[in-house]
C-alpha cells in the first residue's frame, strides 16, 4: 500500500463499531495504538510499507470492547468517527479516540488480507 | 575592647611575640617601640611618616557652607596642622588645607565609633571610684601598649639559629675528618693515589650540592612563629645530631686514637657521612615541603563577625602549620573586615525589645517568678505581630539606592577628571612650565573628584581605610601607568582583601590559635579550631576529601548513532 503523495488513497476497509466500556471514571476501548506522523515508521511490525506513518493497532486486550467488535492486531485505522487517521500525530490519534463525551467510536480499518478476501469473493 | 586578649592565649602561648596590627583607622603613631627585628627589616612603619614631605604642594578643597558650622570646631582643632596654602591655580576650588596624614572625612558622626582620641570625651561611663581602679580608657591604652611595644624579638630566631649551627657543624665535619689526619700525623699516612682523588672530587661536589640545597630550602627568614615546637623539624635536627655525633664517636675511637694510617679508608668514611647527610636532607625535603602539597583535607574558614567564608584544599599538616597556611590565604582572599558594616541599624532592632513590661506584684520567690516572667514575655513577643523585617527590607533598599547614586556620581566625576590630563607625547611642543610630573598631575585633577569620592566612601563606610594621601598616591600610581578611570576606581568600589590595606608589610600580625586538641597533632576529619584576633575570629573546620573511585568507560566514536524516537504505544 505504498502511498504517493497527492493522490487519493484507496483501500478496502471494514467498519467496526466499538462501544466504550466504563471502568471507574475512564472510558476504555481495549486496544493499543502505535504510529503517527511524528513516529518512526520503520519500527512498525505490522505495516507492509515501512514508510507508512499511519495509526496501527498494536494490541487488543482480551475480552475488551475492541475484541468484541472485531478489531484485530495489525489493523490500520483509516478513520475514527469521520476524522481522518492517516496523517495525524500519535497524540492527535489518541485524543480522537478518547473523547469523553463519545460513547461509541466508529472506525474504518483496513488490513492486508481484506483485499484478497474481497477479490476472492468477487470471483 | 581589648580585655580578653591575654586570657585567650593561655591555652597556646606564643613563643615569639609579634607586633600587633595597628588599628587601621588610627592615624596616630602605633609604632612607638620596636625591639630587635632582625631579618624582618628594621624600617619604621611607613604609613604615617611618608606623609610629612611635600606639604607645600597640597591643594585641598573647600567644604560647602552647609558643613561649615559643624566643621568649624574640627577645623579650629586642626589649626596647628595647617601648612602653607597654595593657590588653586589648577582648579576653581581652593583654600582649605587638610593635614596630610588625617583621614579625608571627619565631619560625620560615624567617626565617633572608630576614633580613639574622641573616646574620652564622648563616653559617659564612669568605671572606678577608688584609686586602685583603672578606667576603661587606661585599660585600652595599656593593652595596646603591651601589644605594640614588643619585647626583644630574639626568641623568634632561636630555633632557626640552632638548626643553622647544627647544619654548619654537620657540613664541616667531613672536611674536618679529612683535615685532621693530615694535620696531625701527616708523615705516617699511606699515600693514596687516584682513587682518593676521585673521592675528593665527589666529596667536593656532594658538599656543594648540600650547601646549595640547604641555602635554597632552609635558609629563609621565618614567616611565622608557631606556638609549639615544629615537630618534624626538631625530629630532623635530632636525627642529624645523632648521625654526626655517632660518626664523630667512631672517628675518635677508630681513627684519632690509634692514628690510623689508611688514608683512603678515612676518605671513604667521610664520603659515607656526606652521603648520609644528603639522604637526611632528602628526608627533610619530603617531610617539610612535599608531604603537605597533595591535598587531603578540605577546610572551611568562616569569619565570625560577618560570615565571610571560603573553602580551601590543604594537605597533611599539623594544626599549627595548617593555621599558618590558612592565615596566609586569609590575607589575600577575604574581603577586609569592616566593623561599620555589621549591625542592623538600631532603629530596627530596638523596637523588638521594647514590648511588654512585666511587673511582679509583691512576690518574694523571685527565681521561679523570673523564669515564668521570661517565658511569658517570650510568648507575648512571639504572638505580637513583628514588622521589623519590613523596615529592614526598606532600609536595605534605601541603602542600595543611595550607594548606587553616589557611585554613579563618583564614576562620572572621575571620568571627567581623567579627561583633563593626557600623557605628553615626545613630538608635542609644550612649555616646560606646563609639564607636570605624576604627583602634580594627580593633585591637579584630584580637586574635582574629591567631593564625590568623599561622599561615596562615607556611604559605604570605607572612609577609615582611605586617607586623602592614600587616594592621591593611588591616583598618581594610576596616572603614571596609564590606567583608565575604571581601573582607578576598582580599589574603592569593591572591598579588597586585607593585604591591600596594610601599609607596611614588616610589622607582624598577632593571632591566637584556640583549639581543643594539641596543636602539634595532625589534621583529622572533623577537627575544629579557631584563630582569634582582637575583634573577630576565624573558625576553621576540616573535612576529609572523599576517596574518588574513577572508572573507565570506552566509547567508540563509531557508536554514536541516532534514530527517530521509538514507536510509542498508547492504550486507549
Amino acid at each position: 500500500m505504498a502511498h504517493i503523495a497527492g493522490l487519493p488513497v484507496t483501500a478496502v476497509v471494514q467498519r467496526i463499531e466499538i462501544h466504550k466500556l466504563r471502568q471507574g471514571e475512564n472510558l476504555i476501548l481495549g486496544f493499543s495504538i502505535g504510529g503517527g506522523i511524528d513516529q518512526d515508521p520503520g519500527q512498525n511490525p505490522y505495516s507492509e510499507d515501512k514508510s507508512d506513518k499511519g495509526i496501527y493497532v498494536t494490541r487488543v486486550s482480551e475480552g475488551g470492547p475492541a475484541e468484541v467488535a472485531g478489531l484485530h492486531t495489525g489493523d490500520k485505522i483509516m478513520q475514527v468517527n469521520g476524522w481522518d487517521m492517516t496523517m495525524v500525530t500519535h497524540d492527535q490519534a489518541r485524543k480522537r479516540l478518547t473523547k469523553k463525551n463519545e460513547d461509541v467510536v466508529r472506525l474504518l480499518v483496513t488490513r492486508t488480507n481484506l483485499e484478497t478476501v474481497v477479490r476472492q469473493s468477487m470471483q | 575592647m581589648c580585655f580578653g586578649i591575654r586570657t585567650d592565649s593561655l591555652r597556646s602561648p606564643f613563643l615569639g611575640t609579634e607586633v600587633a596590627e595597628p588599628a587601621l583607622w588610627l592615624p596616630g603613631p602605633s609604632n612607638s617601640k620596636r625591639g630587635c627585628r632582625g631579618l624582618g627589616g628594621g624600617e619604621e612603619e611607613e604609613g604615617e611618616q611618608q606623609s610629612s614631605p611635600s606639604l607645600r604642594q597640597y591643594s585641598g578643597y573647600s567644604y560647602k557652607s552647609g558643613h561649615s558650622r559643624s566643621s568649624r570646631k574640627h577645623r579650629d582643632r586642626r589649626e596647628r596642622h595647617r601648612s602653607k596654602s597654595r593657590d588653586g591655580s589648577r582648579g576653581d576650588k581652593s583654600v582649605t588645607i587638610q593635614a596630610p596624614g588625617e583621614p579625608l572625612l571627619d565631619n560625620e558622626s560615624t567617626r565617633g565609633d572608630d576614633r580613639d582620641d574622641n573616646w574620652g570625651e564622648t563616653t559617659t561611663v564612669v568605671t572606678g571610684t577608688s584609686e586602685h581602679s583603672v578606667s576603661n580608657e587606661d585599660l585600652t591604652r595599656i593593652a595596646k601598649d603591651v601589644e605594640e611595644s614588643t619585647p626583644p624579638d630574639c626568641k623568634r630566631y632561636l630555633g632557626p639559629a640552632l638548626s643553622g649551627a647544627l647544619g654548619l657543624f654537620a657540613f664541616l665535619t667531613p672536611v674536618a675528618f679529612l683535615l685532621l689526619p693530615q694535620l696531625l700525623w701527616r708523615d705516617s699516612l699511606d699515600p693514596c693515589g687516584t682513587p682518593c682523588e676521585g673521592l675528593y672530587v665527589s666529596l667536593a661536589f656532594k658538599l656543594l650540592v648540600l650547601l646549595i640545597a640547604s641555602w635554597a630550602l632552609f635558609l629563609r627568614p621565618p614567616r611565622s612563629a608557631l606556638p609549639r615546637v615544629f615537630v618534624f623539624r626538631s625530629l630532623l635536627m635530632a636525627l642529624v645530631f645523632l648521625f654526626v655525633a655517632s660518626y664523630w664517636l667512631f672517628y675518635g675511637v677508630r681513627v684519632l686514637e690509634p692514628r690510623e694510617r689508611d688514608f683512603r679508608g678515612i676518605v671513604e668514611y667521610a664520603a659515607s657521612l656526606v652521603d648520609a647527610l644528603l639522604f637526611i636532607q632528602y628526608l627533610a625535603i619530603v617531610l617539610l615541603e612535599i608531604r603537605q602539597i597533595q591535598p587531603a583535607f578540605s577546610v572551611k574558614v568562616v569569619r565570625s563577625t560577618d560570615g565571610a567564608s571560603r573553602f580551601y584544599n590543604i594537605g597533611h599538616l599539623s594544626i599549627q602549620r595548617a593555621a599558618v597556611w590558612i592565615l596566609q590565604q586569609y590575607y589575600s582572599d577575604f574581603p577586609v573586615y569592616n566593623p561599620a558594616l555589621l549591625n542592623l541599624p538600631k532603629s530596627i532592632l530596638s523596637k523588638k525589645m521594647s514590648g511588654f513590661k512585666v511587673y511582679s506584684l509583691g512576690e518574694e520567690n523571685s527565681t521561679s517568678n523570673s523564669t515564668g516572667q521570661s517565658r511569658a514575655m517570650i510568648a507575648a513577643a512571639a504572638r505580637r505581630r513583628d514588622n521589623s523585617h519590613n523596615e529592614y527590607y526598606y532600609e536595605e533598599a534605601e541603602m542600595d539606592r543611595r550607594v548606587r547614586k553616589r557611585k554613579a556620581r563618583l564614576v562620572v566625576a572621575v571620568e571627567e577628571a581623567f579627561t583633563h590630563i593626557k600623557r605628553l607625547q615626545e613630538e608635542d611642543q609644550k612649555n616646560p612650565r606646563e609639564v607636570m610630573d605624576p604627583r602634580e598631575a594627580a593633585q591637579a585633577i584630584f580637586a574635582s573628584m574629591a567631593r564625590a569620592m568623599q561622599k561615596y566612601l562615607r556611604t559605604t563606610r570605607q572612609q577609615p581605610y582611605h586617607s586623602m594621601e592614600g587616594i592621591l598616591q593611588h591616583l598618581q600610581f594610576c596616572i603614571s601607568h596609564d590606567m583608565t578611570p575604571k581601573a582607578f576606581l576598582e580599589r574603592y568600589l569593591t572591598p579588597g582583601p586585607t593585604v591591600q590595606y596594610h601599609k607596611d608589610n614588616t610589622a607582624g600580625r598577632q593571632w591566637t590559635l584556640v583549639s581543643e586538641e594539641p596543636v602539634t597533632s595532625a589534621l583529622r576529619e572533623g577537627v575544629v579550631f579557631a584563630l582569634k584576633r582582637m575583634d573577630f575570629s576565624l573558625v576553621v573546620t576540616a573535612r576529609r576529601i572523599p576517596f574518588l573511585q574513577v572508572r573507565e568507560e570506552f566509547v567508540d566514536p563509531k557508536s554514536h548513532k541516532f534514530v527517530m524516537r521509538l514507536q510509542s504505544e498508547t492504550s486507549v
